[in-house]
């Protein structure tokens, strides 16, 4: 069985972003694998099979996260002409993608990306494929050609049956993803990771239906914070209620 | 402008975040047709007549009984392609989302996900959506027809129900495809208010586990007993939480601590919340959480530490032990409510 996991870089969690005329900025923070991504590639590893992680952009760390882990193969898609690309045109690259990979069963992303938080490329590029989309699953059972996963949905579990090849996306509850083993790590980062552009895929650039004007900080918010102190926990609770009372939110 | 905007539902029941998006759909302007798909729901028509709908397009099939994205897609695709469509709104659940994406494929458009301002410049809708989690925002606009936009629930405001309003229904025919996949059952989540659309969240951290007037049962580790100490913090915290009809809410530490479930992380990879009222109990406010519940009206914090970072955000902030304030602001908080 084939299995694709799509992955993103992004800044870690813990920077601290700027907008600087109009583009996002992270200082030195280091650029890491999206965190909903290792989900993925458990997930994928757990299901086993060949599993063949693809990026599009970024600097190939992500990747090699992803080798380290334990995929079998990876591959960067890379183009001068994906700057600035939108979801749709992210969803149609990636499925050209993993159509040339061939045969592929399943995909698998992350739940979303933590830059752009669109968390819609998954079931775009379902879309674009033709295949079911089984997003937000915390838990997979493939069975020969059809695969049960349970989606982590607002109201709480939906359980989805559907025939393969699907696509899926992962969230936290599936389980902690391993950390790269030392051999891992090793082999990482003595792989050659293939790069492929649009004419490799056999694509036209597509054609831009979002546009982004501007990236901006958010407007700083003036709060002074006031101290309850003094007395005991009942009457400090007291005077606290007292003030949430006033603002009149209740 | 023509516009539509899709009333999303879990088993007849609409999400309030539907209703917002009917009165931001009406401060933008023009003509609002709430679409409403999936198997006896005409109640919902009714509904979103009474939240200022001029029109509903009722489509039911019993082949939409459970949603199941593709089929949900493959409808409202055919509905849109039959008219000359400026402007179709969602708002932003996992359904909204997945299905305004679907729907953006097939209709060769694009979808801006998570808006929290839109603003118009003559037809083009100019719509604000945070990134990074609320670090930044990012001003961005759709060049394909129709603009598909999905809206944060609790970032417009939700119109005041007007009984008694009611317009015409038309019925759509409804067309799906071959089916991909199908659904074979819930388990519901037990209980109590949602992050999502909570006015009020009270939180726990690694603080919950500090209550040093407690001994853990005789025979467990110190891992459990640090679990069990934490669990009786967030039972002090769900109190509070009841007396205020708010969801409950937890930092990273405490989840990944095993102290309370992952569908109560709010933070950069949780949930991102914006209520009216939070209040932070032995949470430290590391950056991932305070993207999380930034845009807060309202934030309380309640710390050992008179350093923590947290505080720096809040407008009232108590140093001091939870287990000692905590209690005693559920029973001043009862006394003010009446409850």
């Amino acid at each position: 069985m084939k299995i694709v996991v799509c992955i993103k870089e992004v800044p870690d969690t813990a920077a601290a972003l700027v907008a600087e005329d109009g583009q996002a900025t992270w200082g030195d923070a280091p650029l890491v694998i999206n965190p909903w991504d290792e989900y993925a590639v458990e997930a994928a590893l757990n299901v086993g099979g060949d599993v063949t992680a693809i990026s599009m952009g970024g600097d190939k760390t992500a990747l090699k996260h992803a080798l380290a882990m334990g995929c079998k193969e990876s591959i960067l898609v890379s183009d001068d002409a994906l700057a600035n690309i939108d979801t749709q045109g992210t969803a149609k690259v990636l499925a050209a993608a993993i159509q040339k990979v061939g045969d592929v069963s399943m995909t698998f992303f992350g739940k979303q990306a933590i830059d752009g938080d669109a968390g819609i490329t998954p079931a775009q590029t379902a879309r674009v494929l033709g295949w079911p989309a089984l997003t937000l699953a915390a838990s997979i059972e493939v069975d020969g050609d059809n695969i049960k996963v349970e989606r982590s949905i607002e109201e709480g579990m939906q359980s989805v049956n559907a025939a393969l090849p699907a696509v899926l996306s992962l969230v936290k509850e599936y389980g902690e993803p391993r950390y790269p083993s030392f051999m891992g790590i090793r082999k990482a980062s003595r792989a050659e990771i293939p790069e492929w552009d649009l004419a490799e895929l056999g694509i036209e650039t597509p054609t831009p239906l979002v546009e982004y004007t501007d990236t901006l900080n958010p407007p700083t918010r003036d709060v002074s914070v006031e101290m309850i102190e003094g007395g005991s926990p009942a009457e400090i609770a007291e005077a606290l209620a007292e003030r949430i009372m006033a603002e009149k939110i209740l | 402008m023509k516009t539509w905007v899709y009333i999303d539902h879990f088993k007849g029941e609409a999400v309030a975040a539907s209703w917002e998006a009917i009165g931001a759909a009406k401060a933008l302007g023009g003509d609002v047709t709430a679409v409403v798909l999936g198997a006896g729901v005409e109640n919902l028509a009714n509904a979103a007549f009474e939240y200022g709908a001029d029109e509903v397009l009722l489509g039911e099939n019993p082949a939409l009984e459970d949603f199941r994205v593709e089929n949900y897609a493959t409808a409202l695709s055919a509905l849109v392609s039959d008219v000359d469509l400026g402007l179709l709104l969602f708002p932003t659940t996992s359904r909204g989302r997945e299905l305004a994406g679907m729907v953006a494929i097939d209709l060769n458009t694009g979808v801006l996900v998570d808006v929290v301002a839109m603003e118009l410049d003559g037809e083009k809708v100019v719509a604000t959506r945070p990134i990074y989690a609320g670090k930044l925002l990012q001003k961005t606009v759709c060049n394909g027809v129709p603009q598909i936009i999905t809206l944060r629930g609790r970032a417009f405001a939700k119109p005041e129900a007007e009984a008694g309003h009611s317009g015409t229904i038309t019925q759509a025919e409804i067309t799906v495809g071959d089916e991909k996949s199908t659904v074979e059952g819930y388990a519901e989540a037990g209980g109590g208010v949602s992050l999502n659309d909570a006015a009020v969240i009270v939180s726990g951290g690694r603080g919950t586990s500090n209550n040093p007037n407690l001994t853990a049962p005789d025979g467990m580790s110190d891992e459990e007993a640090e679990v069990w100490r934490a669990q009786q913090g967030f039972v002090m915290i769900g109190d509070l939480a009841k007396t205020l009809g708010a969801a409950v809410g937890a930092s990273r530490a405490a989840v990944d601590a095993n102290y309370i479930p992952y569908a109560n992380q709010v933070g950069q990879t949780g949930k991102v919340v914006s209520p009216d009222l939070y209040i932070a109990n032995g949470i430290s406010g590391a950056i991932q959480h305070i993207a999380g519940m930034r845009n807060s009206k309202v934030i309380v914090a309640i710390n050992k530490d008179a350093d923590a970072p947290i505080f720096k955000r809040a407008r009232y902030g108590v140093v001091g032990d939870m287990h000692e304030i905590v209690p005693a602001l559920n029973e001043a908080m009862k006394a003010k409510l009446g409850k």
